[in-house]
């Protein structure tokens, strides 16, 4: 694998998760709160939880500037949930306030899917996946809806982008974390970083 | 709707769990106005509670404590992008059933309300709204489990602005969960029998070293330090009721909790977000509480 060790943004959400996912494959894995912990790492995974408070600590944590200025220097990352909305370059329904970082040219919707009672699971076919179809836990999961050029779709759900990747970039409207199958992370890890 | 429609699946166990995964690491705020919401999420909380009375007051006030008017609760689902739970009596079913049919993203089974069955508690696994229970020790939290709750909380004592019993509840269900980690499998049968909990998930607690669900920490929050204190012993987010809005500036209070409970470990920061909050809660010494919310739930 390209990168060797893996921050996991841990300012709030299932980071860890993540983390145990990320270990189980074999990457040295370091959760970052500050400037110093990102100094550490060679690719970013960006959890699910929620994109306001998420960016609201981005700023206070002074991590803004960093991750920013790493992502233009092409660090791989990998956005789940509200890690999707943190790397998109449009948000609609977010807070005024809520910046993201355009790390990859989607348009997604917070929440489009709906409230929690309309968090769903669902079998997702993944292109280049071995082993069967990937199991799609979506928590009031983000909509992508617009696709840019040069964004590959691996994945839809109902005529929808899940799971997309563009060069160092992925992001996911689901939850790998909670899925108890690694192969999505394993993927990333492998291929894109 | 087309067939593929039809593959989602929804209200599961493992969906309502979904949501508890996400709330890690963050801060859920009691809130009583759509005014108060606003300010919860824009000091970066993950979730607010909507409730009429904060636990401080309904110590004050007493009376039967109920689930909140649903006007009430729509005004501040209203005000907010982030999930909004609210609270329903102890075994009180059709309190849930109303909240579920509004909407909210969490419900309650809280301590804080007046209970409304002093035997049962409320069948979980039938809503698709998930539920989160108050737990005091570890047989508590699997019973409630067993139950179908989705996430768990230490009760501490709400209200108080005392941390002392939620680190008493915390301590009590972490330690046992270390101790049933050592225990082999004969032993497990003796711990199932002194929880009073179901024997699979004492198992399951054994082999994984962690409870079936999030354990959650609420019941006595009012500074950072104390958010940081109960990440710190094993809490995986914080609830805070009385102690944001019965504070001296709750916007500055509430901020600094949410960057103490990311920055838990890290006490250069926690010194730095501690600073010039004005005055906390007033609080209460346990030997003056008469009222002992935790006592409540079986």
């Amino acid at each position: 694998m390209a990168a060797r060790r893996v921050g996991v943004l841990a300012l709030q959400g299932s980071y860890r998760r993540h983390a145990e996912t990320c270990a189980r494959l074999g990457a040295s894995v370091i959760e970052v709160r500050t400037p110093a912990d990102l100094a550490e790492v060679d690719a970013l995974v960006l959890p699910g939880g929620e994109s306001t408070t998420m960016s609201r600590l981005l700023d206070t944590s002074g991590l803004r500037e960093p991750v920013a200025a790493r992502l233009a220097e092409g660090m791989a990352a990998f956005g789940t949930c509200a890690g999707m909305i943190l790397l998109a370059e449009d948000v609609a329904d977010g807070r005024a306030d809520q910046r993201s970082f355009g790390a990859i040219d989607l348009g997604v919707r917070r929440n489009a899917y709906g409230r929690q009672l309309d968090s769903f699971v669902a079998e997702l076919d993944v292109t280049g996946l071995d082993g069967g179809p990937f199991h799609g836990v979506f928590i009031r999961a983000p909509m992508v809806e617009r696709v840019g050029p040069g964004v590959t779709v691996l994945a839809s759900h109902d005529d929808r982008p899940v799971l997309l990747r563009s060069g160092t970039v992925a992001v996911a409207a689901f939850h790998p974390e909670l899925a108890h199958d690694d192969r999505v992370h394993d993927w990333f890890l492998q291929e894109v970083c | 709707m087309s067939e593929q429609m039809n593959d989602r699946r929804r209200g599961t166990f493992e969906v309502k769990r979904g949501l508890a995964e996400n709330l890690k690491g963050g801060v859920i705020m009691d809130v009583v106005t759509a005014d108060q919401a606003r300010i919860a999420e824009d000091a970066g909380a993950t979730a607010v509670m909507a409730l009429e009375r904060v636990p401080a007051d309904i110590r004050v006030q007493g009376g039967v404590a109920r689930m909140s008017d649903p006007d009430m609760i729509e005004g501040i689902k209203a005000a907010v992008t982030i999930p909004v739970m609210a609270k329903a009596r102890i075994g009180h079913f059709v309190e849930a059933q109303i909240l579920q049919s509004l909407g909210v993203d969490f419900i309650d089974e809280s301590e804080v309300l007046t209970p409304a069955d002093e035997a049962h508690h409320i069948d979980k696994f039938a809503f698709a709204t998930p539920v989160v229970c108050g737990a005091t020790n570890l047989g508590e939290a699997l019973r409630r489990i067993s139950e179908g709750a989705a996430l768990i909380r230490s009760k501490g004592e709400a209200g108080t602005g005392n941390i002392v019993e939620a680190v008493r509840h915390l301590r009590s269900i972490i330690g046992d969960v270390r101790r049933i980690g050592q225990a082999d499998a004969a032993e497990l049968f003796d711990w199932a029998k002194r929880l009073q909990a179901p024997l699979p998930l004492v198992q399951e607690v054994a082999e994984t070293g962690w409870l079936p669900v999030p354990l959650f920490c609420a019941g006595g929050v009012a500074t950072p330090a104390d958010a940081a204190l109960v990440m710190q012993l094993g809490a995986e987010a914080v609830f805070v009721g009385s102690g944001i809005f019965k504070s001296g500036d709750p916007v500055k209070r509430a901020k600094a909790i949410v960057e103490a409970t990311t920055h838990f470990a890290d006490a250069d920061i926690l010194a730095k977000v501690s600073r010039g909050l004005g005055e906390a809660m007033t609080g209460i010494g346990m030997d003056d509480v008469t009222l002992k919310l935790a006592d409540r739930g079986w």
